[in-house]
């Protein structure tokens, strides 16, 4: 079941950086609700979660200013535009209640991430202390 | 931490809001603000909302800046023609009897109203749900 013990959280570690990361994403879709000409963005689970997966573990070294830093954690890539179901005249593709419905669904499983994450600390805890 | 953007992104969009029910207030509240020439009456003023982009120069000092939120760019005056009625005995009336009516139409600054209050309330909602998921992160193990 669990590898070692640096690999207590399993899949949940992702999955929480993608979850925070698409919370930020959705949070700047609705603080966005009403600006001219912005573009709705989403980050698909799926996809973030195989790229952060595939993702070397050795980072690049950074040694000078202009050098790119391997930002892993800012899903650039994987970000893409929602496609609008209704055109608005300012050229605005927020749908803000389509965004509060997935930004409630994106909580919700962030808390389930942590409720497990919980549970694995807790079964670690049992196994140390031997009660 | 990335989610310490949220508080960021949200806290823009809260103040932009702001702005805009501060300028619908002003309007409201100079609905018939009358004035004897066209230079003097107020003209409905609205914010101009637009989304921040990530500075180049600090793009590589700070990669987690990448969702900045909104900024308020400035207040426009609405371009829409004052309304002018003929009102002789009126003070302020000018020398052809005519009095000048500010450019603001109340239906349209309720709307507005409105509409910046559920902005604002959603954007405290999400910090509010961002700050609950963040201390339920920060109580694990607890």
């Amino acid at each position: 079941m669990i590898a070692g013990i640096e690999n207590v959280f399993g899949i949940h570690e992702s999955a929480l950086k993608i979850r925070e990361a698409r919370q930020s994403i959705l949070a700047n879709n609705l603080a966005n609700v009403d600006t001219p000409n912005y573009q709705a963005q989403d980050l698909d689970f799926a996809t973030a979660l195989d790229a952060l997966s595939s993702v070397d573990t050795e980072a690049l070294s950074v040694s000078d200013r202009n050098h790119i830093a391997e930002d892993v954690m800012s899903f650039d890539s994987e970000i893409s535009f929602r496609s609008p179901t209704q055109a608005s005249l300012d050229g605005n593709t927020v749908d803000a209640d389509r965004e509060k419905a997935e930004f409630s669904k994106n909580a919700l499983s962030h808390q389930a991430t942590l409720t497990f994450m919980n549970h694995q600390i807790r079964t670690m805890l049992m196994a140390i202390r031997g009660e | 931490m990335s989610n310490f953007n949220v508080f960021d992104v949200a806290g823009s969009g809260m103040s932009a809001q702001q702005i805009r029910l501060n300028t619908t207030a002003s309007n409201i509240a100079n609905a018939d603000s009358v004035s004897s020439s066209e230079g003097k009456t107020y003209r409905a003023r609205e914010p101009v909302f637009a989304a921040m982009l990530t500075d180049s120069e600090n793009e590589f000092s700070d990669p987690q800046a990448q969702l900045p939120g909104v900024s308020v760019l400035g207040i426009v005056e609405r371009g829409t023609p004052l309304r002018a009625e003929y009102k002789p005995d009126h003070p302020q009336a000018d020398k052809d009897g005519y009095i000048h009516l500010p450019n603001v139409n109340i239906m349209e600054e309720m709307a507005n109203m409105i509409s910046a209050s559920r902005s604002y309330q959603t954007n405290a909602d999400v910090m509010n749900t961002a700050k609950t998921l963040m201390q339920k992160t920060m109580m694990l193990g607890e």
